[in-house]
């Protein structure tokens, strides 16, 4: 017997996923259900366009090959949101900017193509921040997404977290079972704490970044953002892997995350930062960070204080070092072969590209533009970039030298619950200060999660963070999972979309 | 060694100061970090690839064969090879630059400081061996092309060489006169072909040069330079220097200064012009291109890359002299390209062996063949000889034939011309055309011996003491022989009857 529409959407990619090898229900019923979903949550504003035809077709597929017996792969009949950052061959590419609205690319990304050849299918092109720059998805162009979650007791629309909050929304809000992440200064883990979600950024490399629109080359890194720590290691399984077409990407094989998955930490030694007690942090979130230590002590870790003294300056070296790749980056979006162009009556070449550029192009892109060409330019390079990239070798060393004495580390992943949209637009630093406890991570390319601690007194999620060693993916989801398990965190939005 | 080249000015001698930089193709199938086709000559926009037309989400990915050719390109300038070296981006937008930033190598290049040898050269000037510093080789894309001829108000671009690896070879400012810019640039060329490295076609592009000028009183401090771009063959370098040394030196002594600047050369005129001025310098904003790791190379690829290296020419040159007692001429003619020395090399095995000689033997014999006689011939029939004809074995017969002394040398280029023409085999024609000496000691004996008779006056001088008549016999013997006897054994028999 089928269940019930309701019932399908309430489900994580493990359960879709074995519930449509078991022969529960078909991966069609469960992409018809989403798609229903999806159309139903326009409010939201979670996805840029919608693919309700690419789900059924993949879900088409999967149930063809059940009825041949044959391998549904890892994320089979398992329709997902695939943020609007990553390439789709035949489907709008946009970056949630204006300068490639209406672009279609003939390529497919590496982890979406990888994605599909599990046995995923999509749903929709996720919105989120213009070219991933924003920490409340209040920069796309399509306009912002609004957070499945409110405050009790209010209507105010809040952030969902950037710059991956469709992703965020639409998972909280059950009308993805997951989707697709990046994470450049911490745009998979705040969003995921914002929406009460799992996310978890891998280790640089592991998820090959070809065909995704680059934002901070040295830094961005795609991942999985579901409602489960399991839900995250088969999804990562199905997105990472060695990429030749990627440079950075890492030569190394998959582990079998979910196969390898344990709650149990014994002689796992946890770290605690002592730098990350900074001023403006809430109490709730220290609250938070305490009632962890607690769960993983009870996980069987040891808890250990460990310091990471360069902590302070990984933001403002984030702020150098992103920003100048991005005014790089970026450059290609000059009018000439693709997407928006601009061009004046009578305009020459380089009329052309400030016109098409200055139309093309958010303030928040704009901005970074800016900053990162001014920090590359004579006489400031060595001031500001080279300095910035030298606090990056210090506090890749910090991480290093923790490592020596711990296995993983917790903190908070933000220093606040989610906010009111519209309420930081007018004070660009303070929405910076978001990513404070994300970007160290972020800057020493380590595997980082955020998970779902609780909810805060205005009944708003808290998050989570664990950061593992280089490669130690597992090590992160197993202290994720044993997080989850005690946690029990069940609290979801309340629908009024 | 110091310089003579001067220009001469109103307030005295003036000396050009000379730095290069050539920007040669590497030959490889592939772009440098794209796997799109470098051929030349396609139809414009048929060899991009996504990288290449600089798509959202597009990677580079280092192509490891140009980076194989930069290294051993560095090892035949025995330069130092730097085990890390990194990727670039130099930043500045223009039609022809799809990512709008060219991944170079600023910072960190793959090749040191290397030198090159360019020869003594009396007519034009070199009066010695001079050796010229090389400052560094760096590895970089080629930016696309745009042709303004395809429509009235707009330009065109064309992205097949978007991509495409060139070697930036930076000299050193050592070179003093158009002479030596002009041998170092045939020079390196030169080097290049033998690695393999470049093609070396200046026609099509795969090698231009960044011409530095400066003039300054000998012995002064270096004066302020100009970089004249893309230019692109040795004579055009040669006019570069002269024009901007003499154009320097007018400003100069008129009271001016020379402004840091870029500028381009006119072909048409001889001429150079502001390209761009130093206030209008882009600021590049180089950084790490962070979409590419250092490159790290291993001492196995090292030697790898050592061991592939040929005979280079200067080694060759002087093996020539000393092993196969070649004139230093000859030996320079023969190793100046690649094509030349590859030609005598194999006709001088095939000769060795046909003859049953060592080569170094018959070694002198060849050379003169490979570069006087055989394109002497082929010159004189032009259109009528085939150069598939051309090959090693007939040649080497030939040559075989005439060592042996069974044909004269004015009989070897008939032999030859026929061959060129028809490709027949050389001892057959040799045979059938009457093309042979006689070496038949009895023909001879009779014709020399009607000689003596008939000239028993010339005879007794000669026993008298007048040695020079010797030649009037050897005259007399191969016109009764009708040019065909064998010199060698007409002289013996000559001398045997003479007495």
């Amino acid at each position: 017997m089928p269940k019930t529409a309701n019932k399908l959407t309430n489900l994580g990619v493990k359960d879709i996923r074995d519930g449509v090898a078991g022969g529960d229900f078909t991966a069609r019923e469960v992409a018809e259900a989403f798609n229903a979903a999806v159309a139903e949550a326009a409010a939201l504003n979670a996805f840029i366009i919608t693919t309700p035809d690419h789900a059924l077709a993949a879900a088409d597929a999967v149930d063809a090959k059940r009825a041949k017996g044959e391998d549904l792969g890892k994320m089979g009949g398992v329709p997902i949101g695939m943020k609007d950052l990553f390439a789709t061959r035949g489907v709008q590419t946009t970056a949630a900017s204006h300068i490639l609205e209406g672009f279609t690319p003939q390529y497919e990304s590496t982890v979406s193509q990888n994605l599909w050849d599990a046995g995923a299918g999509m749903l929709g092109k996720l919105n989120l921040d213009q070219f991933a720059m924003g920490s409340s998805n209040e920069t796309s162009y399509f306009g912002n997404v609004n957070s499945p979650w409110r405050k009790e007791g209010s209507n105010a629309a809040m952030s969902p977290g950037g710059s991956s909050g469709g992703s965020s929304a639409a998972v909280a809000a059950r009308i993805a079972p997951a989707a697709t992440g990046t994470d450049t200064g911490g745009s998979i883990r705040q969003p995921a704490a914002f929406a009460g979600i799992t996310g978890i950024k891998p280790t640089y490399g592991r998820c090959s970044r070809w065909g995704v629109v680059a934002f901070a080359s040295s830094l961005d890194q795609a991942g999985p953002m579901a409602r489960t720590v399991e839900d995250c290691a088969i999804m990562l399984e199905a997105m990472a892997g060695f990429d030749p077409k990627d440079a950075t990407s890492l030569k190394m094989d998959v582990p079998a995350w979910e196969a390898g998955l344990s709650a149990d930490l014994k002689d796992k030694r946890i770290g605690i930062p002592r730098e990350y007690r900074m001023e403006g942090t809430d109490e709730e979130i220290l609250k938070s960070w305490e009632q962890g230590k607690e769960w993983l002590r009870d996980a069987g870790a040891e808890i250990v204080d460990v310091s990471l003294p360069h902590t302070k300056y990984a933001l403002p070296a984030y702020y150098i070092v992103a920003p100048a790749e991005a005014s790089s980056n970026l450059a290609r979006y000059d009018g000439v072969r693709y997407g928006l162009r601009d061009l004046p009556d009578g305009a020459g070449l380089q009329d052309m590209y400030a016109a098409t550029r200055a139309e093309g192009f958010g303030d928040e892109v704009k901005r970074r533009i800016l900053i990162g060409t001014y920090v590359l330019s004579a006489g400031f390079y060595d001031a500001y970039y080279n300095q910035a990239q030298k606090v990056r070798t210090l506090v890749s060393r910090d991480f290093a030298e923790a490592f020596g004495q711990c296995d993983a580390i917790l903190a908070p992943t933000t220093p606040t619950a989610s906010f009111p949209l519209g309420s930081l637009n007018d004070d660009p630093l303070t929405m910076y200060l978001n990513d404070v406890f994300a970007v160290p991570a972020s800057l020493a390319g380590l595997p980082a999660m955020s998970v779902p601690a609780t909810v805060n007194a205005d009944g708003l999620p808290l998050g989570l963070q664990i950061v593992g060693k280089p490669f130690d993916e597992q090590g992160v989801l197993n202290a994720g999972l044993a997080i989850q398990q005690r946690a029990n965190f069940t609290a979801k939005p309340e629908k009024w979309w | 060694m110091v310089s003579t080249y001067r220009i001469q000015g109103a307030t005295g001698e003036w000396e050009v100061v000379i730095g290069l930089e050539v920007h040669a193709q590497v030959t490889s199938k592939a772009k440098l970090f794209s796997g799109a086709s470098t051929a030349f000559g396609a139809e414009p926009n048929t060899q991009v690839s996504l990288v290449d037309a600089a798509m959202p989400g597009m990677l580079p990915v280092p192509n490891a064969e140009c980076i194989r050719q930069a290294v051993r390109t560095g090892m035949a300038i025995e330069a130092q090879i730097n085990k890390y070296s990194r990727f670039d981006r130099k930043n500045y937008f223009y039609a022809d630059l799809p990512q709008g930033y060219q991944i170079s190598q600023l910072y960190h290049p793959i090749v040191g400081e290397g030198q090159l040898l360019i020869e003594a050269d009396e007519k034009a000037g070199i009066a010695e061996d001079k050796v010229i510093g090389i400052e560094r080789i760096h590895v970089e894309q080629d930016a696309g092309k745009l042709m303004h001829d395809q429509h009235p108000t707009m330009s065109y671009v064309d992205l097949n060489r978007s991509g495409v690896a060139l070697m930036e070879i930076v000299s050193k400012p050592d070179m003093r006169s158009p002479a030596e810019a002009g041998a170092y640039v045939r020079k390196l060329r030169s080097i290049l072909r033998y690695v393999g490295s470049c093609d070396g076609n200046m026609e099509e592009g795969s090698m231009r040069a960044d011409v530095n000028v400066s003039v300054r009183k000998p012995g002064e401090e270096f004066g302020t330079r100009t970089e004249t771009k893309n230019v692109n063959s040795v004579r055009f370098v040669m006019q570069v220097i002269e024009y901007e040394a003499n154009r320097q030196v007018d400003v100069l002594e008129n009271g001016g200064t020379i402004d840091q600047e870029t500028r381009l050369f006119d072909p048409n005129t001889g001429t150079t012009r502001t390209m761009r001025s130093k206030e209008d310098a882009h600021d590049y904003r180089y950084f790490p291109d962070p979409d590419l790791l250092p490159l790290e190379l291993e001492d196995e690829f090292l030697e790898e890359c050592r061991a592939s290296l040929p005979e280079l020419p200067d080694a060759k040159r002087a093996r020539y002299e000393t092993e196969l007692g070649l004139t230093p001429y000859n030996a320079r003619e023969l190793t100046a390209e690649v094509e030349t020395f590859g030609r005598f090399e194999t006709l001088l095995a095939a000769t060795a062996a046909k003859i049953g000689k060592p080569e170094a033997k018959v070694a002198t014999q060849v050379a003169n063949w490979a570069l006087s006689v055989a394109p002497g011939v082929m010159k004189s029939l032009g259109d009528e000889a085939d150069p598939a004809n051309a090959t090693a074995e007939a040649q080497a017969s030939i040559l075989a034939m005439q060592d042996k002394g069974e044909i004269s040398g004015g009989q070897a280029k008939e032999i030859y011309e026929i061959v060129l023409k028809t490709g027949r085999d050389p001892e057959e024609v040799a045979d059938t055309e009457g093309l042979k000496q006689v070496s038949d000691t009895g023909a001879i004996e009779a014709a020399i011996d009607d000689i003596i008779a008939n000239n028993a006056d010339k005879v007794e001088e000669y026993r008298g003491g007048k040695d020079k008549l010797f030649g009037f016999f050897v005259g007399q013997t191969m016109k009764a022989m009708q040019g065909k006897a064998n010199p060698a054994v007409v002289n013996q028999i000559l001398k045997d009857k003479l007495g």
